[in-house]
């Protein structure tokens, strides 16, 4: 009957004003197991102050084939970016 | 996808490779890198798992507190580097399932200095002196590995390796400075464990059927024989400094090379061991196997209990 444990990704925040990061992966059977296995797994050393814990398959990736269309029209856009515009040098901090 | 297309994706990916980009899962890529990386990544994973079993045998029997903790954290690191390499060796489309069911039936295999016995406390020491000490610079490269989840899951191990290698010194080192008996165990221990370590590294560079495609994929970044002779020209002076002579008449400074010389290794025992024929291979793959059976029951339970939880959430919402 054996049924194979789900995937779970596993995010931790290392300290307090810092976002939760992805760390990895393992498998478990409920949410619950999941939290106390990546606190073992990957909190040994006091990694973290706060776990998250998603099924993976709650998770949709973009395609690195879709990259083109995704990303690139970000490219010529340099306008969106402070050094695009000119400032004389009077104006110090802006 | 046509042969030339096949072809184009190839040169782009090992272009990409040779930029030092990182693959990560999703990406294109030749369906050898992809075995080459499971084979690789599991094995790895599967000697992290074995690799348990050695040092559990002495768990009970650690000679104070201190040396108890020590090995219990490092026994449980393990679990845990072997965790973080299972789970980076799925994202190349492997289950976990099918990993075990590679390791349980003998088809993937293991570091093979796993399956020489640990018969004395001295052997904690050299364990993790010698075969933590080789693992490290086999790890330490493989960092900055091509493969993202690969390369992110080894800089977690190497982080946490070193402690492993420092507290098997220390045993070393308080037998080599206790009683005369402490001091034979330790030499007993070099003994023993010298050679196996040195084979820990792979066969010689022109025996290595991986090493040049994996060269290429900075699946490896340095040759067998380039390790083995790091590892070497490292450990020799910690051994004078314990005052024990590694079993090695041949081992000489050469003043030319500004490395140490050393004898030739037993290969034929190094490929017996692989073979299947080494003193613990049944003994470590028996415990490995009922460990997993054993469990059944247990992981079935758990998975029953997380599904009625969910019918129970499903039936109230």
């Amino acid at each position: 009957m054996e049924k194979n444990w789900p995937l779970w990704e596993i995010f931790v925040r290392s300290k307090n004003g810092l976002e939760h990061r992805h760390f990895g992966s393992l498998h478990a059977a409920d949410a619950e197991m999941a939290m106390e296995n990546a606190r073992d797994v990957y909190t040994r050393r006091s990694e973290g102050v706060s776990i998250w814990v998603v099924e993976s398959i709650n998770i949709t990736a973009s395609n690195p084939a879709d990259n083109g269309e995704l990303f690139e029209p970000a490219q010529d856009k340099v306008y969106r970016h402070p050094t695009f515009y000119n400032l004389p040098d009077e104006v110090k901090h802006m | 996808m046509s042969e030339q297309e096949v072809k184009n994706l190839e040169e782009i990916f090992e272009a990409r490779i040779a930029r030092d980009e990182k693959i990560e899962p999703k990406d294109w890529m030749p369906e050898k890198y992809r075995k080459t990386h499971i084979r690789q990544i599991s094995q790895h994973a599967h000697s992290e798992i074995i690799g348990m079993l050695p040092e559990g045998n002495w768990i009970t029997r650690a000679p104070s507190l201190r040396r108890k903790v020590a090995l219990l954290a490092k026994v449980q690191d393990e679990a845990g580097h072997g965790l973080y390499l299972y789970s980076a060796c799925e994202t190349l489309g492997i289950s976990r399932a099918e990993l075990y069911e590679q390791l349980h039936s003998g088809k993937a295999k293991y570091s093979s200095i796993f399956n020489y016995p640990t018969v004395t406390w001295a052997d904690m020491g050299a364990i993790g002196w010698l075969v933590d000490g080789a693992a490290i610079i086999n790890q330490v490269p493989l960092c900055n590995t091509s493969y993202g989840p690969y390369a992110r899951a080894m800089v977690r191990v190497c982080k946490e390796e070193s402690f492993h290698q420092r507290q098997g010194f220390e045993i070393m080192l308080s037998l080599c400075n206790g009683s005369e008996e402490q001091k034979a165990m330790a030499q007993d221990a070099l003994n023993r464990w010298w050679w196996p370590s040195l084979m820990m590294l792979g066969p010689v560079d022109a025996e290595s059927v991986h090493t040049e495609q994996s060269m290429k994929w900075k699946l490896k970044r340095k040759t067998n024989d380039e390790l083995r002779q790091q590892f070497i020209d490292q450990t020799v002076p910690q051994a004078e400094l314990l005052g024990i002579t590694v079993p090695d008449p041949d081992l000489k400074w050469n003043e030319e090379t500004g490395h140490y010389d050393f004898g030739e290794i037993d290969w034929d025992e190094f490929w017996q061991v692989v073979k299947g024929h080494g003193p613990c291979n049944k003994e470590r793959m028996d415990a490995r196997v009922n460990a997993w059976e054993e469990g059944t029951w247990v992981r079935d339970a758990a998975m029953a209990h997380a599904e009625k939880k969910n019918i129970k959430v499903a039936k109230a919402s």
